[in-house]
This record gives structure tokens, C-alpha cells and sequence, in this order.
């Protein structure tokens, strides 16, 4: 297929598609949590944990194609027993850099011995490791809706005592914020966003949908809730040009969904280098 | 300007705000003072000083009800100290923010209003403008809108100062404020804090290297060393008598013509004649 002169009618011919029609509607929901979680992500320097998560719910999900259950079943599983074990070892686990890589390179290996057992046949791995939003399902969509909903109730009840926990955990400890209980339900939601991101972007590239975006987003605003909307608006983006771009040429949708969110989070800082901070008009973003 | 402390003192007879009576501090294995006997009423400005490592943040940490006593009894208000009062505002130690933090000031000091609260409120103005007005209290309304990333130790203070007094408390528990300033910031921090005192009522108590600064505005003093307390006025605490009963071996006080002090014959000095 061709790029036409009216981009409309590209997008209409695109849409066309059953296929394409299902990866568009779960791209968007998961660019939305994505963007969103990824916000808290980025603010408590979890970024590392997050990607923790999905090399934990690679094995899960290897697992799961070894006994012939649905991979996200085992994505959810792996990720969310990872959550549950970062969330337990402590308000400053998500620091443990080390203990945390020695997790993830053992789970890389049990989801590689998983796969290897399966068949010795590569696709499946291929998919989870590099994301295949083009063969999701119609039933995945929803079960994706269905998660992006939970995910954003989550986040939205715990908003407040989060952002407070996030920025200045000391005082919010001192207040009788519960952060044990907030990090451990953050966690969760975030195990769960990665699970259903991975449908997208595979395992390796979360970050492009998860932490670029937002980062990008906390050099434009000062206003968390302003940063969130950003954080969304250019995964969204990318993930929608992504897949229009993909379409019509031969290369994965997961590489230019990197690249776009890439090139946006590069030109942002190269914008903020040329144009000192403290010389941008007060209270304009 | 300031008002001194007798004036205070005379503005009647309060139930005392913090109350301790043989209050042992510390671990099941080691305690870190012990027997401690002290009381603050309203509106008075205490100082907490001694060695590192003494036990003045401990002494904190109990007010705000994140340890509890060994043995001994602590009050607040006739009652033992729990977490989450909101009648305590507390600055902690060494209180850094990463200097890749890019969210504008006010909103620290909003959630130190309503932080605790479930939810999203991104239509309460209420909020903010008890936020701007705990910023103007501090004289930092200029950072509102300025990256927390971006501020200067004094100016980060002044934040955290706005931060704890946001919900109006009672009590202030400023651990260590004034290290990382210069001398005009400490100077201007210490103003701050004294107005607050005296304007609000609220009984401050600040953890300190040096004691001299302070001097001047001070009610009373809590030194911490030794594994023991001594509190009461300056002139009352800080003399060659007093030290040397609380740390066991002899230790001068030397006072300069400017009220100064210097303690001499323990490892630290922790007042140094300016």
C-alpha cells in the first residue's frame, strides 16, 4: 500500500482494517496509562523498576505460551509478583539498583529456557520481546479498556497522597501518609500498565511508551496535572503516527513509535538548552 | 521588633503546649538519653543543641509519633504524640529535592495542605490560595511559580518553612534549617522564624550547630549530650555549672561582651565566639 495525496483517505482506507481498527484502540489505551503511570514513574526515578517489571513478566508470559495460557496471563502474573516483592522490600527499594538487575537478568534467562522448551520456535518470543499490536485481538481490546479504567480509578484516588509521597517523602511519612500502602498500590497499577504496554511495544521498548513520554513532558511543565496531559498527548501521538507511518511502509510499528517519542524528547531538551529555564516567561507552563 | 520572651510570658498562664516527665529515648538494645523532664508553653522559641549523633532529631521524632518512649510520659496538648497531627508543621533534616525536579513551588506547599487527602482536586482554589498565602507569610511569593529544581538552599528553606505552616499548626519541628546558609540567609531565616513565633503563637523548636545566632531570640534551650537533657533558659543552661553536671567532666562556658558564647573541654563546640 501506497501513501495517496489526502492523508483522510489514507486513514480511512487504513481503518478499514479490522486488524488496524484494534491495534488503534488499544494503542490509545495504552498511550493513555502509559503516559500517565509513566508520570509517577519518572517523578520517584522508578524507571528502572518499571522495566524490571516487564523482564519479569517475560518469563511470566513464556510461561504462559509454555502451558498454553494467554500471554498476558502470565505478563500480569510475572509483573504483578514482581510489584508485590519491590513493594515489599521498603519505601526505598525502587533505589536498589542492583538488587533489581539481578532479578531481571534471572527472570531473562527463565523466560529464554521457557521459550526454548516451547518449541524452539522464535515468533512467540519475538512478539512479547518487541511488541505485536498488529494481531491484537478484538477481545484483547477490551480486557485493555478494562485495565486502562482500574488503572486510571487507581490513580486518580491515590493522586493526591502519591504526588505528596513522591516529592517529599519525609514530611508525607510525618503526616500519616501511609507509604508503604501507597507504593505498593502504585506498584501494582504500574505492573499492570507494563503488562498491557508490552502488547505494544514488547518488553524491550516499554520505555519508549513509559518513560520517554513523561520525561519529555517534566521538561515542559512545572504543573503536574499539565505534565500528565503532555505525558499522554505525545504518547498518543506517537503511538498513532506510529502505526499510520508502519502501515504504509514495511518496517515495525514499535521502531517508530521509539523514534518519534525520541526525537521529541531530544528536541525538547535541545529547545531547553538553547533557551535557559530561568529566561522563559514565569508561570507560562 | 522583637518581642522579648518575658513580654510573652506575661500574656497569661497556659496549659503547657509539649510536656515530657522522665522521658527515656532510644532502641530495646540502647537508649539514647534518658529521664528527660521539660515544658513548653505557647509561643515560645526553643533550641535544640548538642554533639551529632545525641539524640535532638530522636527528641523530634517522638513529638511527630514515629518512635515511642522507652519509659516516661510525652504530651502534646495533654495527649501522647501520634502520627499525622496536624497541629505539628516539621521541616526535616538535610531536606533536598532533586535538582531534576521540574514542579513549581506552590504545589509543595498545597500538598502540605491537603496531601494527605484521597483524590484529585484540580478545581479547589481554596487550596491554593492558602498556599500563596502561606508563601507571602514567608516572603516567597515571587518562587511560586519557580521550579523547585531550581532554588537556592534559602529559597528551598523559605518553601519548606511555607510547607509546614500551610496548615496553620501549633508546633514547629525545624530540624537543622539553617546549615547550608550563609550567614546573611541564616540571619533572615531566623527573623522569619522568630515573627512566626512571636505573631502566630506557635512554639518553635529548631535543631542547631550554633547556638549564638539564636541567642537573641531565644526562650528556651534543650541541650542534648550525653545521653541526658538539659533545658531551661540560655542564661540558665549554658554555664560552666550546668554542662559540666550534664556531660560528667569539666566544661567552661566563655561569654564574650556581645553575649556570646563558647564552650570549651568537649570534643564539639557547639557555640563559637562570633
Amino acid at each position: 500500500m501506497t501513501f495517496s495525496i489526502n492523508p483522510l483517505s489514507d486513514l480511512q482506507q487504513m481503518l478499514h482494517y479490522q486488524f488496524m481498527m484494534n491495534a488503534f484502540e488499544a494503542g490509545t489505551i495504552v498511550a493513555i496509562i502509559a503516559g500517565i503511570t509513566g508520570y509517577f514513574v519518572v517523578l520517584r526515578r522508578s524507571a528502572f523498576t518499571a522495566h524490571a517489571f516487564s523482564e519479569i513478566g517475560f518469563a511470566g508470559a513464556a510461561a504462559a505460551v509454555l502451558v498454553n495460557v494467554a500471554p498476558i496471563a502470565g505478563l500480569l502474573g510475572g509483573s504483578i509478583m514482581g510489584g508485590l516483592a519491590i513493594a515489599a522490600l521498603g519505601r526505598r527499594a525502587t533505589n536498589r539498583d542492583t538488587q533489581i538487575g539481578i532479578v531481571l537478568a534471572f527472570s531473562l534467562g527463565m523466560g529464554l529456557l521457557f521459550i526454548s522448551l516451547y518449541t524452539g520456535y522464535a515468533t512467540e518470543a519475538y512478539s512479547i520481546l518487541f511488541g505485536e499490536i498488529l494481531g491484537v485481538s478484538a477481545g484483547q481490546v477490551q480486557l485493555t479498556l478494562v485495565a486502562g479504567i482500574l488503572i486510571l480509578l487507581g490513580v486518580g484516588f491515590l493522586y493526591r497522597p502519591l504526588l505528596f509521597s513522591s516529592l517529599d517523602e519525609d514530611v508525607a511519612e510525618a503526616k500519616g501518609i501511609p507509604l508503604l500502602f501507597i507504593g505498593t498500590v502504585f506498584m501494582l497499577l504500574v505492573a499492570v500498565a507494563v503488562s498491557f504496554a508490552v502488547q505494544v511495544t514488547g518488553v524491550l521498548l516499554i520505555f519508549s511508551l513509559m518513560v520517554t513520554p513523561a520525561a519529555t513532558a517534566q521538561y515542559v511543565s512545572r504543573r503536574p496535572q499539565t505534565g500528565m496531559i503532555i505525558a499522554v498527548a505525545i504518547a498518543l501521538g506517537a503511538t498513532w503516527v506510529g502505526l499510520f507511518v508502519a502501515f504504509y511502509t514495511p518496517y515495525p510499528v514499535s521502531f517508530f513509535i521509539t523514534a518519534i517519542a525520541f526525537g521529541l524528547y531530544l528536541a525538547v531538551r535541545v529547545v531547553r538548552a538553547v533557551i535557559r529555564p530561568e529566561k522563559l516567561p514565569i508561570a507560562s507552563l | 521588633m522583637n518581642i522579648t520572651a518575658s513580654e510573652a510570658v506575661t500574656v497569661g498562664v497556659q496549659p503547657d503546649l509539649i510536656a515530657a516527665e522522665q522521658l527515656t529515648a532510644g532502641y530495646p538494645r540502647k537508649t539514647v538519653w534518658q529521664n528527660a523532664n521539660f515544658s513548653f508553653g505557647r509561643g515560645e522559641f526553643v533550641a535544640v543543641i548538642g554533639p551529632n549523633g545525641a539524640g535532638k532529631t530522636t527528641l523530634f521524632r517522638m513529638l511527630l509519633g514515629l518512635q515511642q518512649p522507652i519509659s516516661g510520659s510525652i504530651k502534646i496538648f495533654g495527649k501522647s504524640p501520634k502520627r499525622g497531627n496536624p497541629q505539628i508543621g516539621y521541616v526535616p533534616q538535610r531536606h533536598i529535592i532533586d535538582s531534576e525536579t521540574n514542579i513549581e513551588s506552590i504545589e509543595l506547599v498545597r500538598l502540605g495542605l491537603s496531601g494527605k487527602k484521597w483524590g484529585f482536586n484540580p478545581f479547589v482554589h481554596r487550596d491554593r490560595e492558602a498556599a500563596f498565602a502561606a508563601l507571602e507569610s514567608v516572603g516567597a511569593t515571587e518562587l511560586a511559580h519557580r521550579s523547585l529544581g531550581v532554588l537556592s538552599g534559602g529559597e528551598l528553606q523559605r518553601i519548606f518553612l511555607a510547607e509546614a505552616l500551610v496548615s496553620k499548626p501549633d508546633i514547629l519541628l525545624l530540624d537543622e534549617p539553617l546549615s547550608n546558609l550563609d550567614l546573611r540567609r541564616e540571619t533572615e531565616m531566623l527573623h522569619l522564624v522568630n515573627d512566626v513565633v512571636r505573631t502566630r503563637g506557635v512554639t518553635a523548636l529548631l535543631i542547631a550547630h550554633n547556638i549564638n545566632p539564636l541567642l537573641p531570640h531565644l526562650d528556651e534551650v534543650v541541650y542534648v549530650a550525653n545521653g541526658k537533657i538539659a533545658t531551661g533558659k540560655p542564661s540558665e543552661v549554658l554555664t560552666s555549672e550546668s554542662l559540666t553536671a550534664l556531660y560528667g567532666v569539666q566544661v567552661e562556658v566563655l561569654r564574650d561582651p556581645h553575649g556570646n558564647v563558647a564552650i570549651i573541654g568537649v570534643e564539639e563546640h557547639h557555640g563559637a565566639l562570633a
